[in-house]
């Protein structure tokens, strides 16, 4: 070997192993020490950095786990149940049972039902419409169409009818991580409890308007009128500002409520069809 | 076009909140005859103003109606029977040149009969006639710019009542302590320019000055750097650089409240549009509905697409016609459905052309931007609680992207989490 | 009746300019140029120009709507904009192979995978043209000389440009006096009676397109202005201090790439800045480098990259180069 290649070899070397040297102080010097089930945790967890614990990223909410004591109140929506039981075997914690949700749009404004008295040009962005004015219908509270809760999901989960002109939540993607719930400035899109077979019922208008001016801006609206309030049995019903609720936890799916609505305002979806009664009030759409 | 004096309505809604500021509280119930000129709402709190019936006749009903800024508001229907007056209004049309109120009495009396600015922003006027303590005015500018194109109630109200208007800015003058007022007016007026300049001869201290043809000279800031050099400080008033400014419709008001006791209870209303076919300037009750005026203007042409409240940069399109006109009314303008739609969004290709319109020195392409993705401290940290809302960004993109839209949507957000900020 | 109304955020009125009135009026700055072109090099400048507009949109247009599935969008003009400019880079004897590749990574490479117009962070045409002149050195540097409208296309006959004769001469020690000899005078190359890319051989057409553009505020004086001053400047006081070893400043306003750098190349929207004070720093930047590669860099060229190199600075400069803002900073609680 000649001399310049020899010394070329030292050189490096001599550069390679002043390099790794310095790497070496440098990482243990400004080394963080961490909790190592940090890591652990976040392993387990789906990784999505969705947001849907209320943490600003999965490794946020590993943190947070693995400082408290018990798990109530944190919950991954995303990984739910067989998440959430990884992370407390790696704990050593109690896994808290905790609800499975699913989000639910509580507007049935279609052009159909809802006629439309104006025409909107402006960007097509929900904030921006509700900002302008009460929208295209006479109902200043339903669904705008533009599709802000579509854009911000991140798991597919929703797309736009271009039909009904409302948004289409996807029951089987979607993981309740309540995106959507944020992006949408009227409130429309809630998070209900998730039933086996994805069975919904739900009051499909956010209208707080009093009867008269609901109904005429709105065929299927809420009139508040009360009569949904009075034949639940269970008492899952409530009245407010001209609107009724009905709290997913305590509703026990009887659909005595979607009979008693004069609109048809309240929804019953992935039922199976009733036998057909001659006086029997509009049956309501049951979605795929 | 001369002014036409439309006759009273039928019925007339007037909204309890024409001006910024708390709504007026109603001081009439169902059932009610009132009289033309008396009050029927009072101010609420220091920044509000009164309101005036503009017929005479029964109160039908006091409920919330859909106003033209397309938000429901609470508002007194009144059925109109005749048309008359309260005492003490002077009605005749005569000039009463001299000004015998003091200062305090002059503020007291715009306060009394609800004089708001009426260039668009409804500021009530007293309160900007006031110099508050720690500060001075050196100057009163009026402006008789009427940038926005189609419109032309100012210009028609200083050909032809153009003593009245000036007398109203001597009383301006006097409320304020200045000895100064210059009229701001944009070269495309030059027979309302002659008009005044010859006019304000009689008068100590007027002087107009003709200003280039340039959107939105007509935004106090940029209306003060024209006429006087000065620059209003971001996030100031013009108090800051010791000018108070003044449209000519408010200093015509105050013309006929101080001398004649007269309310703010009717407005010169521009109605316009390319297939209109009588487009006019008319002087219309307070509470008319904008069906009225299209009417008189000879009726909703039938390709309308659009129908604009205000000017093309800066007013607000109506759902519907049914509204009421305001004390902010300045114009209608309806528009054929092929100038209705928006053209199609391009993608935006960095020219910066929005960056030169932008008359506060703003970058719309940044701001659209940060507002479109959420990105609310940036938008802070660029300034956008200072864009006026004038829309020339907007207007020139050649891509035809929404910029305006989303800084709009931006700016109140900003500005709400401001609020929030600071009540903590 | 129309039954229901049109109801959108204001304002209710656009101007008169739309991207694509904005890249038409380009093209039709580019027609002197052009013209000048099929004068002096005849049908190989035709063939050339049409092939690579052509392929442009093509590119653009099958990008669009078979791999992206997109709405597609050749009809704004940009990409018959980067086709012409490409062509204009390029020697008017370059096969069509070589052209269709320069389209494909101008439109394919440059533009379409940053996302499309307004996306790109360089000249789509510079970076075609750059490509080509590293892939394909000998045929992207032999110039057919200025020989009228003949029928020659890929036979005609070559030779060095101005700059290229200058700048060999000078690394081999030649003085310029001796080299101006061999070159045609300033007035000839005003006219464009030179060898040379097609688009940068006839500076009065040049000027002429970018006098209009201005006049139609299509550009602004900024870019055009400063990097041609500059260049005069740098090399006025290079050739003041050694008239013998560096060549005059008109000399170098007048070849190689500039003027249509200057006017065409430099002042494309989406890769300049969007501030007058930024596009004045952007044009001294890319006159400053342009010298330097000149004189004592290894090609006799350097408009190309210099724009490139600035291209790079444009998103520090839109950042940190911000319009007067209106009224000065006021403490408000």
């Amino acid at each position: 070997m000649s001399s310049t290649v020899l010394l070329t070899i030292i050189m490096l070397s001599l550069l390679g192993l002043l390099s790794a040297v310095i790497l070496y102080i440098v990482a243990q010097k400004f080394k963080v020490i961490e909790d190592p089930r940090i890591d652990l945790v976040t392993e387990v967890l789906p990784g999505a950095n969705c947001g849907g614990c209320g943490f600003t990223g999965c490794r946020a909410f590993a943190e947070t786990l693995v400082k408290s004591e018990s798990f109530e109140g944190l919950n991954c929506p995303v990984g739910g149940a067989e998440t959430m039981g990884k992370a407390a075997l790696i704990l050593d914690r109690q896994p808290v049972a905790v609800e499975p949700k699913v989000a639910v749009l509580r507007c049935n404004g279609t052009p159909a039902n809802c006629t439309r008295t104006s025409f909107y040009d402006g960007a097509v962005n929900c904030r921006v419409a509700h900002n302008l004015y009460g929208g295209t219908t006479s109902c200043h509270y339903g669904c705008l169409g533009c599709g802000d809760c579509v854009t911000a999901c991140q798991f597919n989960a929703m797309y736009m009818d271009p039909v009904t002109q409302l948004p289409v939540i996807i029951d089987d993607k979607c993981v309740a991580c309540g995106a959507c719930v944020k992006a949408c400035p009227r409130n429309i899109i809630e998070l209900r409890k998730r039933n086996r077979k994805d069975r919904k019922i739900y009051v499909s208008c956010v209208n707080k308007d009093k009867g008269g001016p609901a109904r005429k801006a709105c065929n299927v609206a809420c009139i508040g009128c009360g009569k949904c309030v009075k034949i639940c049995p269970y008492e899952a019903i409530t009245m407010t500002d001209n609107l009724a609720f009905i709290d997913s936890f305590k509703c026990k799916l009887c659909r005595k409520c979607v009979a008693e609505c004069p609109t048809g305002a309240i929804l019953e979806i992935n039922f199976p069809v009733k036998e057909e009664k001659p006086s029997e009030p509009a049956v309501a759409e049951i979605n795929e | 076009m001369p002014v036409v004096v439309l006759p009273v309505p039928a019925s007339v809604t007037i909204p309890v909140s024409q001006h910024i500021g708390a709504p007026a509280v109603p001081a009439v119930a169902k059932g009610d005859v009132v009289k033309t000129g008396q009050v029927i709402a009072t101010a609420k709190g220091f920044v509000s103003a009164n309101i005036h019936s503009s017929v005479s006749g029964k109160v039908s009903k006091i409920e919330p109606v859909i106003d033209t800024t397309g938000y429901k508001q609470m508002a007194v229907v009144i059925d109109v029977e005749g048309d008359e007056w309260i005492e003490g209004i002077d009605r005749s049309t005569d000039l009463v040149r001299k000004v015998t109120l003091s200062r305090e009495q002059i503020v007291e009396r715009c306060l009394q009969c609800g004089i708001v600015g009426l260039g668009g922003a409804t500021f009530p006027t007293n309160i900007k006639m006031t110099v508050p303590a720690g500060k001075t005015c050196d100057m009163l500018i009026i402006n008789g710019v009427e940038c926005e194109p189609y419109l032309t109630s100012d210009h028609r109200l200083m050909i032809e009542k153009g003593e009245e208007v000036l007398t109203g800015a001597s009383i301006i003058m006097k409320a304020l302590g200045v000895t100064k007022a210059v009229i701001g007016i944009e070269a495309n007026k030059p027979d309302a320019i002659i008009n005044l300049a010859e006019l304000s001869k009689n008068f100590d201290g007027i002087t107009v000055q003709p200003l280039k043809v340039r959107y939105p000279q007509g935004g106090e800031k940029q209306l003060i750097k024209a006429c006087t050099g000065r620059e209003v400080p971001s996030g100031g008033l013009p108090l800051d650089v010791n000018i108070v400014v003044q449209n000519v419709g408010t200093a015509f008001a105050v013309y006929e409240a101080v001398q004649k006791n007269k309310p703010l209870i009717e407005r010169v209303v521009t109605v316009t549009g390319k297939k209109v076919k009588e487009p006019g300037n008319f002087m219309v009750r307070i509470g008319t509905p904008v069906t009225k005026l299209i009417e008189a203007a000879g009726g909703m042409p039938d390709d309308t697409g659009k129908i604009v409240n205000g000017g093309p940069m800066m007013g607000k399109a109506l759902a519907l016609t049914d509204v009421p006109v305001t004390k902010g009314t300045s114009g209608i303008i309806l528009f054929p459905e092929e100038e209705s739609r928006r053209e199609e969004i391009m993608p935006c290709i960095r020219c910066g052309k929005c960056s030169s319109a932008c008359a506060m020195g703003l970058e719309p392409w940044l701001l659209s931007v940060a507002a479109e993705k959420t990105m609310y401290e940036k938008a802070e940290a660029e300034k956008i609680t200072d864009c006026m809302e004038c829309g020339a960004c907007a207007y020139t993109c050649p891509a035809r992207r929404p910029l305006l839209d989303y800084i709009r949507l931006g700016k109140a957000t900003v500005m709400r989490k401001i609020r929030e900020r600071n009540t903590k | 009746m129309n039954n229901i109304l049109n109801v959108s955020p204001s304002p209710h009125q656009a101007g008169s300019e739309t991207t694509r009135k904005l890249m038409y009026g380009v093209v039709f700055a580019l027609v002197p140029a052009m013209a000048a072109s099929v004068y002096y090099f005849g049908l190989g400048a035709i063939i050339v120009t049409l092939t690579s507009v052509i392929s442009c949109v093509a590119v653009e247009y099958l990008v669009q709507k078979f791999i992206l599935k997109t709405k597609t969008s050749v009809s704004d003009g940009s990409a018959i904009v980067t086709g012409l400019l490409l062509a204009f880079n390029v020697p008017s004897n370059l096969p069509l192979y070589i052209i269709i590749i320069g389209a494909i990574i101008s439109v394919g490479v440059a533009k379409m995978t940053f996302g499309g117009l307004g996306n790109n962070p360089f000249n789509p045409a510079l970076v075609g043209r750059v490509f080509l002149l590293i892939s394909f050195p000998v045929k992207m540097t032999s110039w057919p000389v200025p020989s009228g409208f003949k029928t020659g296309y890929l036979d005609a006959v070559t030779g060095a440009t101005p700059l290229g004769i200058m700048g060999e001469g000078l690394k081999n020690g030649e003085s310029v006096s001796a080299l101006m000899d061999k070159i045609p005078s300033h007035l000839q190359m005003f006219y464009g009676y030179m060898g040379g890319s097609m688009g940068e051989v006839a500076a009065a057409a040049l000027i002429l397109g970018g006098l209009y553009m201005i006049w139609k505020k299509i550009i602004t004086w900024h870019i055009p202005v400063t990097i041609l001053l500059t260049v005069a400047l740098f090399t006025g006081i290079l050739w003041f201090a050694d008239p013998d070893k560096f060549a005059d400043p008109i000399f170098h306003i007048l070849t190689g790439g500039l003027m249509l750098g200057a006017f065409f190349m430099a002042t494309d929207y989406v890769t300049s800045p969007m501030t007058p004070k930024g596009m004045v720093i952007y044009g001294v930047g890319i006159g400053v480098i342009t010298v330097l590669i000149r004189t004592w860099g290894a090609y006799p060229e350097g408009v190309s990259f210099a724009i490139l190199i600035m291209n790079a600075f444009v998103p520090l400069l839109n950042l940190y180069i911000k319009p007067r803002r209106f009224g000065k900073e006021v403490k408000h609680g």
